[in-house]
């Protein structure tokens, strides 16, 4: 290979014996029906003994092939060119036995997704004991003997028992800490976790990122985090690699990229996260366009399409990542030192001092948005348009085979009431299973409430017939969580725009001329109306879907997870979009997230459940400022914050435990399984009234109500 | 064939025509189907066979009923290129109306099968429960009757010489089965995609979603069940035929020819391999045009094999 005598050089001029990983020029090709696409274009990091090294980039921008290249995980065609290392030891190229002895023993891997890595036939026990005997000889009980004390140390109580079962008996989270117990049973040097944790739920994902460090601190062995999460990096990781289209765009300590950004495309993304610790009226700065196709790159700077300070140079030559301190004479990286900070931009320097939005939205003054009017508390309280007492759903669990008898029942939504006024966002918050989707369909009417009432503007919903629930229908429009699913594949984008015009019988011509216009009102061109929805990316199908939902000029627009599937520069376009469409049509929101950073910066009033419950309810001030219940505060605390010092400073409420089953909740306090309040704080008298009297939601003052025995206020941004 | 699906599209894309300078939906799916390069060579293929099955008895001298005149057992040459039968009937003759019987009686059924199958399996697969048990137990019931049976005793109390029609209403009764299962399965899971709850949250009604978005949505298993039911008709009806239920002479089929050709594959197989040929033809040229179809109506399909 060609980097040989680079790497010679390295090993010299550092302390050699302490890199575990080191990679140089890693390219990666794959071969495809309309050409070479190149997923990772000179890729060089080093990683020591013990470091956590975090890989940020949105979808595409090859942040997995990488590891998957060192794992030689890839499949056969791909071409892998450079190098890569683990503690000397050239892996690219090995055979398939030869790299067997590296993969488990020096090197590990942790996977996304915890339902498929395992293997649902064996027992748990059996798949760590596999992963110890595959690199060593010894007995068979000894093995057990290990799988125990993993599953001890990643976390999992009472692990004699998990031993003995299967992969589907476990829950998300568990099945994840399993995971990483497997990859630290030989006691690797590298553990290479692609997105471990963004197929769980907040609370969850707390737990888990606390199991890989422990997993870490047991080993010593050095951490490759990959993530699209930019708060997940900033709280586990001492360096960060940023990727953009194939490419390390930047990297350095986590402080430095995340305080000081020196690549504009590093800059928009952190510009572009709603966050928790930010301010309601600070508008998200989005990064116009979307990431290239891999197929037909740019000659020069792959971000320089999208970059507002791109120049000629920019969309020629292709800049290489150079060091950013000393602002004469920059040097070519030499990826070693840890504290050195990297940037791939011909005018890096041009950043110091630069914020996001000084960048992305020059022309624009800052304080305009809403901040102009200090959100007048209206004397007198907007109309109510939509309002729920005591929904209840509940799922039949039916039996297998014919005669299908019912043998218990999933209650989704116990009981929650609600008011949506007119012009106002109302975020409904929880984690995945909590009955937020349930309930947001009840809302519409999709699907029959088991008991309780649903009135829009004073007339009853429930119980009307899909005939005379038509013309209601236009003044209540949902937007989905899916931009994929939720447009049909095979019609063109004008007629599913259109449809909802046409269902209610509206003219032809006329609803070709509001295509248009929607189009245009969405952001996207109004000439791309014949083409089908594959055609677009993931950010342009969710304006498609906005588009369908004001086709008939609706007061209410459900949005359910509207922004959760997108990447984060492509989500803020969207939600600055929603937020511009309620401003200027006065539509009024209800707002489906498990996504608190978005809710804040979206929502008016939040309402947080649990287990088909409401817990806590208020403004978003209050909520944010004061949460009263002990799950709304666990909550807030799980998310990661951008923001390295912050994040690894804060005080943390960690909840332990999954979530109950709505198939059979807990009695009382549906939250006391898991309540750190219930476990640590309260006493034995006191939490009898947890387990045997189910909490009323009650009002603290000024609407702030939260449904626990004990609340009490703290305050955690 | 898909004819209904065809004739969706085709009305969608005429519509809105005028409405820009891009591609109409119908002239997108029509280049991508004329790139298909097996559909349009079996297209022109079947368009000749249709041509030599339906114009081609007004043009040759012989007409097939015709068999006094002819000496019998003649092998090909002069004036009876493909020779003559048993019983003195011209073979070309024969062959061109076997196959006009053939292709009336194989398209029918396979319309009216596929037109009849997709909706019942789509309205059991979107209403499902009860609806769809019970709508299915009735396919089930078609499915397990052998087709030869029940049409043996149907076309036996109907009396024999029954007309190309009612032969292929009684295929046709005893094969949309395999459709509406193939589309139920397909609309159980189209569904739940979200798509389709969007359009029930904008307010359409439930034919509304299964003939907007299910059965578009399904066109590719229904194209491909379609043309299998063609080369299935076709067999069924030369089976009725070979058993003496189907159509009887002096009409003819291309399954009646084969059948009674059957002990002259050797010494005589110009009255064999003519309709044998004719049938894999048909059959064949069917299935890539289905195949062609199937890809031309999906609008993701970018990339169109050669």
């Amino acid at each position: 290979m060609t980097t040989e005598y680079m790497n010679e050089e390295h090993a010299t001029a550092e302390t050699g014996d302490d890199v575990v990983l080191e990679v140089s020029d890693l390219s990666v090709t794959f071969p495809s029906d309309d050409g070479p696409l190149p997923a990772v274009r000179e890729v060089s990091y080093v990683l020591r003994r013990g470091e956590a090294l975090g890989i940020v980039g949105e979808s595409g921008s090859g942040k997995s092939v990488t590891s998957m290249a060192i794992m030689g995980l890839l499949p056969r065609n791909a071409r892998v060119e450079g190098s890569a290392r683990v503690l000397g030891q050239e892996v690219i190229g090995l055979d398939d036995k030869a790299i067997s002895q590296v993969r488990g023993k020096k090197i590990a891997m942790i996977f996304q997704d915890p339902l498929t890595s395992l293997n649902p036939v064996y027992t748990i026990g059996y798949q760590i004991a596999e992963a110890v005997l595959a690199h060593r000889k010894v007995s068979k009980q000894d093995a057990m003997k290990r799988a125990l004390e993993l599953l001890e140390i990643v976390g999992i109580p009472s692990p004699e028992q998990r031993l003995r079962q299967y992969p589907h008996e476990l829950s998300g989270g568990m099945r994840q800490r399993v995971v990483i117990a497997i990859a630290m049973a030989n006691e690797p040097d590298v553990i290479i976790a692609d997105e471990p944790t963004t197929a769980l739920d907040v609370t969850v994902q707390a737990q888990v990122l606390d199991a890989l460090q422990r997993a870490r601190r047991e080993t010593g062995a050095a951490l490759v985090l990959i993530t699209h999460d930019l708060g997940v990096v900033a709280g586990q990781v001492d360096r960060v690699g940023v990727m953009y289209a194939g490419r390390i765009v930047e990297m350095g300590p986590v402080e430095e990229v995340f305080y000081r950004p020196r690549m504009p495309y590093a800059l928009g993304l952190l510009g572009s996260l709603p966050r928790l610790d930010g301010d309601r009226s600070d508008r998200l700065t989005p990064i116009l366009g979307s990431p290239p196709s891999l197929r037909d790159l740019p000659p020069g700077c792959g971000f320089a399409p999208r970059c507002p300070m791109a120049r000629e140079r920019c969309h020629q030559e292709e800049p290489r990542l150079l060091l950013t301190n000393g602002d004469t004479g920059r040097e070519p990286s030499e990826a070693g030192a840890p504290t050195v900070h990297t940037a791939a931009c011909h005018f890096s320097d041009e950043l110091v001092g630069v914020g996001a939005a000084d960048l992305f939205r020059p022309g624009e003054e800052r304080p305009e948005t809403t901040e102009g009017e200090p959100e007048p508390k209206n004397p007198v309280e907007p109309d109510v348009l939509l309002s729920a007492t005591d929904l209840v759903k509940h799922f039949p669990i039916r039996s297998k085979g014919i005669l299908r008898r019912k043998v218990g029942e999933v209650q989704a939504v116990s009981g929650i009431s609600l008011d949506l006024r007119e012009k106002e966002t109302l975020a409904l918050v929880g984690e995945s299973g909590c009955g937020k989707s349930t309930t947001a369909r009840l809302l519409l009417n999709l699907i029959r409430l088991t008991s309780g009432e649903v009135t829009y503007m004073g007339r009853p919903l429930q119980g009307l017939s899909d005939r005379r629930m038509r013309p209601l229908r236009k003044d209540l429009q949902l937007v989905f969580q899916d931009p994929f699913a939720s447009l049909d594949p095979r019609m063109t984008v004008s007629d599913i725009i259109a449809e909802p015009m046409r269902i209610h019988g509206d003219g032809h011509r006329d609803a070709r001329r509001r295509v248009k216009e929607l189009l245009e009102l969405v952001g996207l061109d109004p000439e791309h109306g014949s083409r089908y929805p594959h055609e677009f990316s993931g950010g342009q199908r969710q304006r498609i879907g906005v588009a369908r939902a004001l086709s008939l000029n609706p007061r209410v627009l459900v949005l359910d997870e509207p922004v959760s599937a997108l990447d984060v520069s492509i989500q803020a376009g969207v939600i600055n979009l929603l937020e511009d469409l309620q401003d200027e049509l006065g539509l009024s929101y209800l707002f489906v997230s498990h996504d608190l950073s978005v809710v804040k910066h979206i929502a008016d009033r939040v309402a947080v459940m649990y287990l088909g419950k409401m817990v806590e309810t208020a403004t978003t001030e209050q909520l944010f400022s004061a949460p009263a219940h002990p799950y709304t505060q666990a909550l807030i605390s799980a998310i990661p914050l951008p923001d390295p010092i912050k994040e690894r400073t804060r005080e943390r409420i960690m909840v332990t435990g999954d979530i109950p089953s709505p198939a059979n909740p807990p009695s009382g306090c549906r939250f006391r399984t898991r309540c750190p309040k219930f476990a640590n704080e309260l006493s034995d008298v006191e939490r009898t009234k947890c387990v045997e009297e189910p909490p009323e939601l009650l009002d603290r003052g000024a609407g702030h109500r939260d449904a626990c025995h004990y609340s009490e206020v703290v305050e955690l941004i | 064939m898909s004819e209904n699906g065809m004739i969706g599209k085709a009305r969608r894309g005429t519509a809105k025509k005028r409405d820009s300078a891009d591609r109409t939906q119908l002239q997108t799916i029509l280049i991508r189907f004329t790139r298909h390069r097996p559909a349009m060579v079996s297209l022109v293929l079947l368009g000749l066979i249709v041509l030599f099955a339906f114009v081609g008895p007004f043009f040759w001298v012989w007409d097939h009923t015709v068999y006094k005149e002819i000496p019998s057992n003649l092998p090909p040459g002069g004036d009876h290129p493909l020779g003559s039968s048993a019983a003195g009937n011209d073979v070309l003759a024969q062959l061109m109306r076997g196959a006009q019987q053939t292709l009336k009686v194989a398209f029918t059924v396979s319309l009216v099968s596929t037109v009849v199958g997709s909706l019942w399996g789509a309205t059991a697969g979107y209403y499902g429960g009860r609806v769809d048990a019970l709508m299915m137990r009735v396919v089930d019931i078609f499915l397990i009757v052998p087709l030869l049976v029940a049409a043996a005793a149907i076309a036996g109390s109907a009396g024999a010489g029954a007309s190309w029609s009612a032969i292929a209403l009684i295929i046709a009764i005893f094969s949309w089965a395999t459709i509406a299962r193939v589309v139920r399965g397909v609309v159980l899971s189209l569904r739940e995609q979200e798509f389709v709850e969007a359009a029930r949250a904008s307010g359409a009604s439930a034919p509304w979603i299964i003939v907007r978005h299910l059965l578009p949505n399904a066109a590719g298993p229904i194209i491909v069940a379609a043309t299998l039911l063609v080369a299935v008709a076709i067999l069924a009806e030369a089976g009725m035929s070979f058993l003496g239920l189907g159509i009887q002479l002096p009409d003819i089929s291309l399954g009646q020819m084969i059948g009674s050709a059957r002990t002259a594959v050797t010494t005589r197989p110009w009255l064999f391999y003519p309709p044998g040929v004719l049938l894999v033809l048909i059959c064949l040229t069917i299935n890539f045009i289905g195949d062609g179809l199937r890809d031309a109506l999906d609008p993701r399909q970018t990339r169109v094999r050669r």
